[in-house]
């Protein structure tokens, strides 16, 4: 947008004979833009390529000594399909932000590769093998951004069916709870439709953020100036605490009953950094830790796995927690696998992933850091924060606060997740199990995020697109 | 807005800060206790896929891999087998790793930080990494000279250079053979580890450096030191009884042939060690007191853990709760315990001028690319002795040999120093037979301890000059003649 300044000097001199000149100006070399952001994708999404596919062809040699043309092939699709994608955005988001595709795309690719990786050392091929039903959610994925794109033309409209985005979230959250689907892992987070798992909690994050944003763009007025103070706390009315209460209630139901720490902490803390971003009021946050950490410590002390996942973390070579079931095993495992990958790492198919229990989705990152290293894990997290920061972008420079809220919700709820995995992982915080996002096996979680990423798209070309430089 | 938005960004940036400073500390700082976790299945797997570096005596392996068509792709042999299972110890895929093999781990998979460049050679090249080879201090014809002497005897032979501190000869028996552990099946493993741990003559344990043992006279050579240090001279005399009393209590001791010690009213320092008398140490040590014969004995290594590398249990000379059972502390019976290492490193210590050096089986750790990782220099460990004194207990020992109780260790030609022991093991248990010292003892180039264990099968009728003084000229011999 900079070059608008050099040209109008030229056309300075014309300006007392035709004042309306430097609009016309300005008009032009905006249009000029969007190709620019799309080249710059494009470049970024071959370099994605490269890894991706790259990452399949290092993990055949290193465990097999060969490449299969045919797996190369399939692995080869996603990639397509992100580049069919980058062609839907140059027609109809031109402006959108160039760098969430090439970063979804790799990271995609890198989790598919680990999954093959640690499905072919289990001897598993074809359909058994994970990595290729991985290829497939990601090409349903996919597809399912690009209609995103598609048929969202307008994120305004979302402000409009926000309570049904409240209801449809809650309803997803709480439908494993229903009867008839079963507890896996302990955690009640999954429901099963015919062959295929499906964890509905996923998708919720990006209801209950539409929610979130549509709900706070409305309320965030009374919220932050009409109540009563006590104990220095403004605390708001009852009405507008209501939607606050019920879905605090939720992320509890969640925990107790659901048995699943790491989803309860996801929403609520997507709340607490939204309403605070929306209100500027730090006593929301105040209430909402104290709330939740009560919560939580209540639980720790009531709920054996929740306790079990306390001590785990604190202590987890104690060899009596390292041999109980449900103990400390699996962390240590993950330690060990990162620990062996040092600096550098084994090596793609070089290491043993497989060691370690549920390496293809809670502890695929401690795969990753096995095989790929300090230097391999760093790049992951650089491009999560990479990822997210363009999210924040949309907060910071767009036009409507129901878009900027949005975009910071569901930058903020990657960026969380992430923490909470990796964190667990690597002992930061207590262990709770989540999907890291792109990377570990499941469906929904890929589905969840690369709608994310279409919203993301949506609103970043909104917000280039805004004719704001008209005004200077 | 942005104001929160700011905070906010701070907040998720600090997140991320956590994650890096988390895998950092964990992947770099935390990397190597990790591996060496013993729950670490990995770092035993990879081990194995790699091709494991030898362990050599004199250019030969003891302990080698081949390569096989599985999908460990290395079989670790032992052709040392017995008589070298003590040192290399063995290599299992899971059940944990003994001797060298276990120690040494990270040099011999080519894990180690020094191969750090070498790993990524091979990760670059393409190459399978190999580890490196450990190169050992042993000579091969005194470590065999050592196992044919001990013959079917339970016990230890250790011969070290008393320059170096390079240990020559380490043989302990009952020994095991190694290649019963290099197998797949963990089954096998398991049940061979229960049978021989189970076995009651322990072949598993390396009595060189981990069983413990009364010293008996052996140790009147540190008390003969500890007294030197502390000003008494050899010629200095105590009273000369047949029986003594212990203070405060009604036990008595006397000397090993019954009598008094070679006969007279007072018997000198020089005496006592050369006839190996009881009751006179028992009065030097009287005199000198626990703090100063302590001094002596930690000087010499008791009270500390050191590895050769593979870790040596520390030799004790706890403080006595009473004067009495000082004084019979002071002929290495009480509450002395010793390994055979120690003892060895005494005689080498005197050999040596006073100073002891660090013991060591490894003369250096060499990568496959002939790169020396570990020289190993030799490494000065304490002062004990003076050089005078040294000089000094060296005459003392030479008539123990020449004219006095170690009377079989002799070689003709050259001047042998040298110390028997007899230890009891109270009740009727058979004694403990033990010899030590050092040959030439002008220029000695090897420093010996022998004990036998069972009383060499002859109860409690025989000496240490019977059994052990026998065994430890064969080895001084064979050290000779090289």
């Amino acid at each position: 947008m900079r070059p608008v300044t050099d040209t109008t000097a030229p056309v300075a001199t014309e300006r007392g004979t035709s004042p309306r000149q430097p609009i016309t100006q300005t008009i032009r070399i905006r249009l000029r833009e969007p190709a620019r952001a799309r080249n710059i994708e494009l470049v970024l999404l071959l370099l994605a390529i490269v890894v991706a596919v790259g990452a399949i062809v290092l993990v055949q040699l290193g465990v097999n000594g060969r490449t299969d043309d045919g797996m190369i092939l399939l692995a080869s699709l996603p990639p397509a399909l992100a580049l069919l994608i980058h062609v839907a955005l140059r027609v109809v988001a031109r402006d959108a932000d160039p760098f969430l595709v090439p970063i979804g795309t790799a990271l995609n690719g890198l989790g598919i590769a680990m999954i093959y990786r640690i499905g072919l050392a289990d001897g598993a091929e074809g359909w058994d093998n994970s990595g290729v039903r991985q290829i497939v959610w990601t090409l349903l994925a996919m597809v399912a951004a690009l209609a995103t794109i598609l048929v969202l033309r307008n994120h305004r409209v979302l402000l409009r069916y926000r309570f049904i985005a409240m209801f449809v979230g809650i309803g997803l959250l709480l439908l494993p709870m229903l009867p008839f689907f079963e507890a896996v892992n302990g955690a009640r987070v999954w429901i099963q439709i015919g062959p295929f798992n499906f964890q509905p909690g996923e998708l919720a994050k990006i209801a209950l953020a539409v929610f979130f944003a549509g709900y706070l763009v409305t309320a965030r007025d009374s919220l932050s100036l009409v109540g009563r103070r006590v104990l220095g706390l403004r605390l708001p009315r009852a009405r507008d605490l209501g939607p606050i209460l019920v879905v605090f209630a939720a992320s509890m139901a969640v925990l107790v009953f659901q048995r699943d720490l790491g989803t309860s902490l996801l929403y609520f803390g997507l709340f607490l950094v939204m309403i605070y971003v929306a209100t500027g009021r730090a006593s929301w946050i105040v209430l909402g830790l104290v709330l939740f950490f009560g919560g939580a410590i209540v639980a720790s002390q009531t709920l054996e796995y929740v306790n079990g996942r306390f001590t785990a973390w604190l202590s987890p070579f104690d060899p009596a927690l390292y041999d109980e079931r449900g103990g400390s095993y699996q962390l240590v495992q993950g330690l060990f696998g990162l620990g062996n990958g040092g600096l550098v790492g084994s090596g793609l198919g070089e290491g043993r992933p497989d060691l370690t229990p549920l390496a293809e989705s809670d502890y695929i990152m401690s795969a990753m850091g096995e095989e790929l290293g300090l230097v391999g894990v760093f790049a992951i997290l650089a491009l999560y924060l990479l990822m997210v920061s363009r999210g924040f972008r949309i907060g910071f420079t767009g036009q409507d606060d129901f878009g900027r809220l949005l975009g910071v919700g569901l930058s903020f709820v990657i960026a969380l997740q992430v923490f909470i995995v990796i964190g667990g992982v690597t002992r930061v915080i207590p262990l709770t199990g989540l999907t890291t996002p792109f990377l570990a096996a499941g469906g929904s979680s890929l589905l969840a995020n690369w709608i994310i990423v279409a919203i993301l798209l949506r609103l970043s070309d909104s917000v280039r697109s805004a004719p704001r430089l008209v005004v200077e | 807005m942005n104001k929160e938005l700011r905070r906010v960004s701070i907040v998720v940036l600090l997140m991320f800060v956590a994650l890096f400073v988390s895998t950092s500390i964990i992947q770099v700082m935390q990397a190597d206790a990790l591996k060496a976790d013993g729950r670490n299945t990995r770092t035993l797997f990879e081990s194995y896929s790699a091709e494991r570096g030898p362990i050599l005596v004199d250019g030969q392996a003891v302990a080698e891999s081949q390569p096989v068509d599985d999908e460990y792709m290395f079989q670790r042999s032992y052709p040392g087998g017995e008589l070298y299972a003590p040192i290399t110890g063995y290599f299992t895929l899971n059940q944990g790793n003994a001797g060298l093999e276990g120690e040494l781990n990270d040099y011999l998979s080519g894990s180690a930080n020094e191969q750090f460049f070498d790993q990524l050679n091979a990760i670059i090249t393409g190459q399978d990494p190999k580890g490196a080879a450990v190169e050992l201090t042993i000579d091969p014809v005194i470590q065999q000279a050592a196992w044919d002497a001990l013959g079917d005897q339970q016990g230890s032979v250790v011969a070290i250079d008393p320059a170096t501190g390079g240990i020559l000869a380490m043989v302990s028996k009952p020994s095991f053979d190694p290649n019963l552990f290099a197998v797949r099946d963990t089954e096998q493993v398991i049940s061979t580890y229960n049978q021989l741990l189970e076995d009651p003559n322990d072949p598993l344990i390396n009595r060189a450096t981990n069983k413990f043992y009364f010293p008996g006279s052996v140790f009147k050579v540190l008390m003969a030191a500890a007294a030197l240090e502390h000003g008494i001279r050899p010629e200095d005399e105590v009273p000369n009884p047949a029986r003594l009393t212990l203070p405060d209590s009604t036990n008595e001791i006397g000397n090993s042939e019954g009598g008094s010690c070679g006969g007279g009213e007072t018997a000198s320092l020089a005496t006592a060690l050369r006839l190996s008398c009881n009751i006179p140490f028992a009065q030097f040590g009287q005199q000198l007191g626990y703090e100063a014969i302590n001094e002596t004995a930690e000087a010499f290594g008791f009270g500390q853990e050191f590895g050769i590398p593979t870790p040596v249990t520390a030799s004790e000379f706890p403080e006595p709760d009473s004067e009495a059972f000082l004084m019979l502390q002071s002929f290495g019976q009480g509450e002395d315990r010793v390994t055979p290492l120690q003892i060895a490193m005494i005689s080498a210590a005197v050999a040596n001028d006073g100073v002891l050096m660090q013991p060591t089986l490894v003369e250096e750790i060499v990568s496959p690319d002939l790169e020396v990782l570990q020289p190993f220099e030799p490494q000065e460990l304490s002062e004990p002795m003076s050089p005078e004194n040294a000089d000094t207990l060296t005459q003392m020992m030479v008539e123990g040999v020449a004219n006095g109780a170690a009377s079989n260790a002799t070689i003709a030609g050259v001047d042998v120093a040298g110390k028997t022991g007899t230890a009891e093991n109270g009740g009727d248990d058979p004694y403990t037979l033990w010899f030590t010292g050092f040959a030439p003892a002008d220029d000695p180039q090897v420093a010996i301890a022998v004990v036998v264990e069972n009383g060499g099968g002859l109860g409690q009728s025989a000496f240490g000059n019977q059994v052990a003084a026998p065994i430890a000229r064969q080895v001084l011999e064979a050290v000779l003649n090289r």
